[in-house]
């Protein structure tokens, strides 16, 4: 009986306590920065794609909502000719993030995603690249793999040793 | 019939609708105050016209009607409820003067209107023919019957004190000190009682959604499951306005017109009643009526006994 009395009083204390509920629209909140939300391509800290158009995210993905196309730049530069998100089915799992080895395709804690067309929801590259390097400043898949491309030689990466030259009896 | 009579019934008929209509905002909104919430905000003015936007919904629903019900009955039980409980409201004093009709018979009309109710709740589960809805309004009958004796008896003491059994001159007793002083265990053996009579959520039984889906209106759509809601909160006000005629002074108070402090009284006992259902569980349905039998009727019959003898021992001592 004495329990029943002292529920109901702690019950009227949350009278007086902060509201749990967050006004969506009017109020923002911030989430943390590895939410799994709006898909992005960034770039390299000197301003290229980081895509190579390897195609492991399209093949990671379980919904199959990425389509690209590879090409090449005349210096041997992959990237994608085409990248098209279609997020009318993205599930927004991350795998596409996990699967991609250049840091290119990443998630970002943005969900506003509201479309009242639903061919809206299909993202084309213009759409998905940015202007940064995203969660991972200052990594450049380029600088430091060791394939050729225009301006880079064989070995001229970071940490890379030169190649060994084949021709020579030099240790 | 005079003029002022016709208003007085239309006034009350549409004052009490609209404030049963009302409480869908007002209790939900409670709730979620005691919840940490803030509830229905969006529509209107703190959401207030949230009761628009239901009414709309409800009225233009599939109003169904299962081919396997018994189909007069199913349409007539939801009405019934509506129609006790506004039958009942015409004892109720709201101020010198307003009352539909001040019967010398006023709490005997008003429990016999409230057990009518439950012919609503018996009737629409049978009429349903599903077997939750049966096991819903079973438990609802066991559960009134029991309640209602001792509800009559936590009454009496009330009626020992004022000599009388008109609600206007049971308020106009209490100028000096209201019942609630006096007749303290009467008081909350009426509120327990009125909120099993009312079927709010310690006692919801018949409705208990975890075991038996909705209970007694699970096969009920559109406004014919509406008005068992309207019939809830008729109820709820009922009790509540029968609680502040009866113990808590009626239209009594100072300064403020009789009317304000009837209401006034009447919305901080809803309000109590909602504090209650955000609060406590619903109990198993045997612990519900060996309460009701075993505790809580004896107890009223002892405050009968006492309210009795003190009356008696007073008079005996002039």
């Amino acid at each position: 009986m004495w329990s029943i009395v002292k529920t109901i009083w702690t019950v009227f204390l949350h009278a007086f306590q902060k509201r749990i509920t967050v006004q969506y629209p009017e109020e923002g909140f911030n989430l943390p920065p590895r939410y799994r939300g709006r898909i992005i391509l960034s770039r390299d800290p000197d301003g290229g794609e980081r895509c190579v158009a390897c195609y492991l995210c399209a093949v990671a993905c379980p919904v199959d909502c990425i389509a690209l196309q590879a090409t090449q730049d005349e210096t041997g530069r992959r990237y994608p000719e085409f990248f098209r998100i279609n997020f009318s089915r993205c599930i927004f799992c991350g795998y596409c993030e996990e699967a991609c080895p250049t840091y290119a395709i990443q998630l970002t804690p943005d969900f506003h995603m509201s479309e009242y067309n639903r061919r809206n929801l299909v993202y084309e590259k213009d759409d998905l690249l940015i202007n940064g390097p995203g969660k991972y400043p200052g990594y450049s898949f380029w600088q430091i793999s060791g394939v050729k491309i225009g301006g880079k030689d064989k070995g001229e990466a970071e940490r890379e040793a030169r190649p060994t030259d084949l021709q020579s009896l030099l240790p | 019939m005079s003029l002022w009579s016709i208003a007085v019934v239309l006034g009350v008929l549409f004052g009490v609708l609209t404030l049963a209509a009302a409480l869908i905002w007002v209790e939900r909104r409670l709730l979620a105050l005691w919840q940490d919430r803030y509830g229905p905000n969006r529509v209107g003015p703190f959401g207030v016209l949230q009761v628009a936007a239901d009414m709309i919904k409800i009225f233009t629903k599939q109003d169904w009607i299962p081919p396997f019900a018994d189909k007069p009955v199913f349409v007539i039980a939801p009405a019934i409820i509506v129609v006790t409980v506004l039958l009942a409201f015409a004892v109720v004093p709201f101020a010198p003067g307003i009352v539909v009709e001040d019967l010398n018979i006023g709490i005997l009309f008003f429990l016999g209107m409230s057990s009518l109710g439950v012919y609503s709740i018996i009737l629409g589960g049978w009429a349903s023919n599903n077997k939750y809805a049966l096991l819903g309004s079973l438990r609802a009958s066991a559960q009134m019957l029991s309640y209602e004796v001792f509800m009559g008896l936590s009454l009496m003491g009330v009626v020992v004190l004022a000599g009388s059994f008109r609600l206007s001159d049971i308020v106009e007793a209490q100028r000096g000190l209201w019942f609630a002083i006096p007749q303290l265990p009467g008081l909350i053996l009426f509120m327990i009682a009125g909120s099993a009579e009312s079927r709010r959520i310690p006692f919801d039984l018949p409705e208990s959604e975890s075991e038996l889906v909705a209970g007694y209106h699970v096969e009920y759509s559109g406004m014919k499951f509406g008005m068992f809601f309207v019939g809830e909160y008729l109820g709820l006000i009922l009790i509540s306005s029968m609680i502040t005629t009866l113990f808590l002074g009626g239209w009594l108070g100072p300064v403020l017109p009789p009317l304000a402090w009837f209401f006034i009284k009447t919305f901080a006992l809803i309000a109590f009643f909602v504090l209650v259902r955000a609060s406590l569980p619903r109990p198993r349905f045997d612990q519900v009526m060996s309460w009701g039998w075993k505790t809580m009727l004896p107890l009223a019959l002892l405050n009968i006994a006492a309210t009795g003898a003190a009356v008696l021992w007073r008079q005996g001592g002039q």
